[in-house]
């Protein structure tokens, strides 16, 4: 190997051990509030704000009655604790590249409740119908079925 | 003397044992009283509804665990969709996809003790496979037949 070639293979293999590490792209801050952890956490992994605007978290708090078709409320100071941890850590109040990315789908104004349905999500969930039947994977909204680390705020590909 | 020298941590160290086999008696203990409290109250429900109540029983919770109800989500047509067929096994949010610890109390002597988190449990979860709420007498039935498993 030439002195020229060895350092090019130094770079590049710098390269890819600072690959994963420089793409904050796959992590997000996680849930740190133990009430939302838990009450959320009940039926679903509790999702971390940044995936939604602080107004969408306001309409998921004030329709707990009807989540997705199942009544879903508690109890009225647990429900004001949660929507202020899930407001102030929203997608448009916190800096993180990955909320930016989901943010940037977001129309003015815009109240999405499905994080599902993001653009981002979509396209970095393209697959064949066989992955979303895999039994284990029940529902889309599932990430832990294959982001094994999701509640830690990391959706490397697994 | 070298006899205290040789005894003395045998001896605390059976004291120690003594304690880390106490402790989680004593836990148990706690969760069956709070459990009972549940119970109570539940008792107390029921007879206020019915005056002929007779008391709880186990197979009456099996009957509300395994029957498969009408007039729920179609997904989860019976309690068992999510807590599957077996109590002591691990189950799974038919509707989300995530795990449920086992609800046997022999698997998780915790279950059925926090007042808040069973009505809670009880409001959304008979909705969900009955579209009704259940009554005392199911939730007491439940209770009971799951404290056997
Ligand atoms: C949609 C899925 C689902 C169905 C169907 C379901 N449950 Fe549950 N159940 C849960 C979840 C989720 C929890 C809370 C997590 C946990 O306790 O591990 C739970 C917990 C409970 C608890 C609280 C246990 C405790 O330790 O406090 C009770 C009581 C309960 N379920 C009763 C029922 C009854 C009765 C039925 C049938 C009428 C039923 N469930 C059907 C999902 C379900």
């Amino acid at each position: 190997m030439t002195r020229h070639a060895v350092s090019l293979a130094l770079a590049l293999s710098a390269l890819v051990v600072a690959g994963p590490a420089l793409a904050d792209d796959d992590w997000i801050p996680p849930v740190t509030d133990d009430l939302t952890r838990a009450e959320c956490g009940d039926c679903h992994m509790a999702f971390q704000p940044g995936f939604l605007p602080a107004r969408s978290w306001d309409a998921m708090m004030d329709g707990l009655a009807d989540h997705f078709g199942d009544d879903a409320s508690i109890a009225a100071d647990k429900t004001e604790h949660i929507r202020a941890y899930l407001t102030a850590n929203a997608g448009d109040r916190i800096r993180s590249e990955m909320a930016r990315e989901y943010m940037r789908w977001v129309r003015e104004g815009g109240v999405p409740l499905r994080i599902t349905e993001n653009p981002e999500f979509l396209d970095e969930h393209d697959f064949r119908q066989e992955v979303w039947d895999r039994p284990e994977v029940v529902t889309k909204s599932n990430c832990l079925a294959c982001h094994e680390a999701a509640e830690r705020g990391s959706y490397d590909e697994d | 003397m070298s006899v205290p020298s040789v005894r003395l941590p045998t001896l605390s160290l059976a004291a120690g044992l003594g304690l880390a086999v106490l402790a989680p008696v004593s836990a148990q203990a706690d969760a069956a009283a709070d459990r009972q409290a549940i119970l109570d109250a539940l008792a107390e429900e029921a007879r206020a509804a019915d005056p002929a109540f007779s008391g709880f029983s186990a197979a009456g919770g099996e009957t509300v665990f395994r029957t498969e109800w009408a007039g729920g989500d179609e997904r989860t047509p019976s309690c068992t969709a999510c807590h599957t067929q077996d109590p002591t096994a691990m189950g799974r949010n038919a509707k989300t996809g995530r795990p449920i610890e086992p609800v046997a109390v022999s698997v998780n002597p915790d279950r059925f003790t926090d007042p808040d988190e069973v009505a809670k449990q009880f409001r959304r979860d008979c909705e969900a496979v009955m579209g009704r709420a259940c009554t005392a007498q199911e939730k007491g039935d439940y209770i009971t037949f799951m404290a056997e498993q």
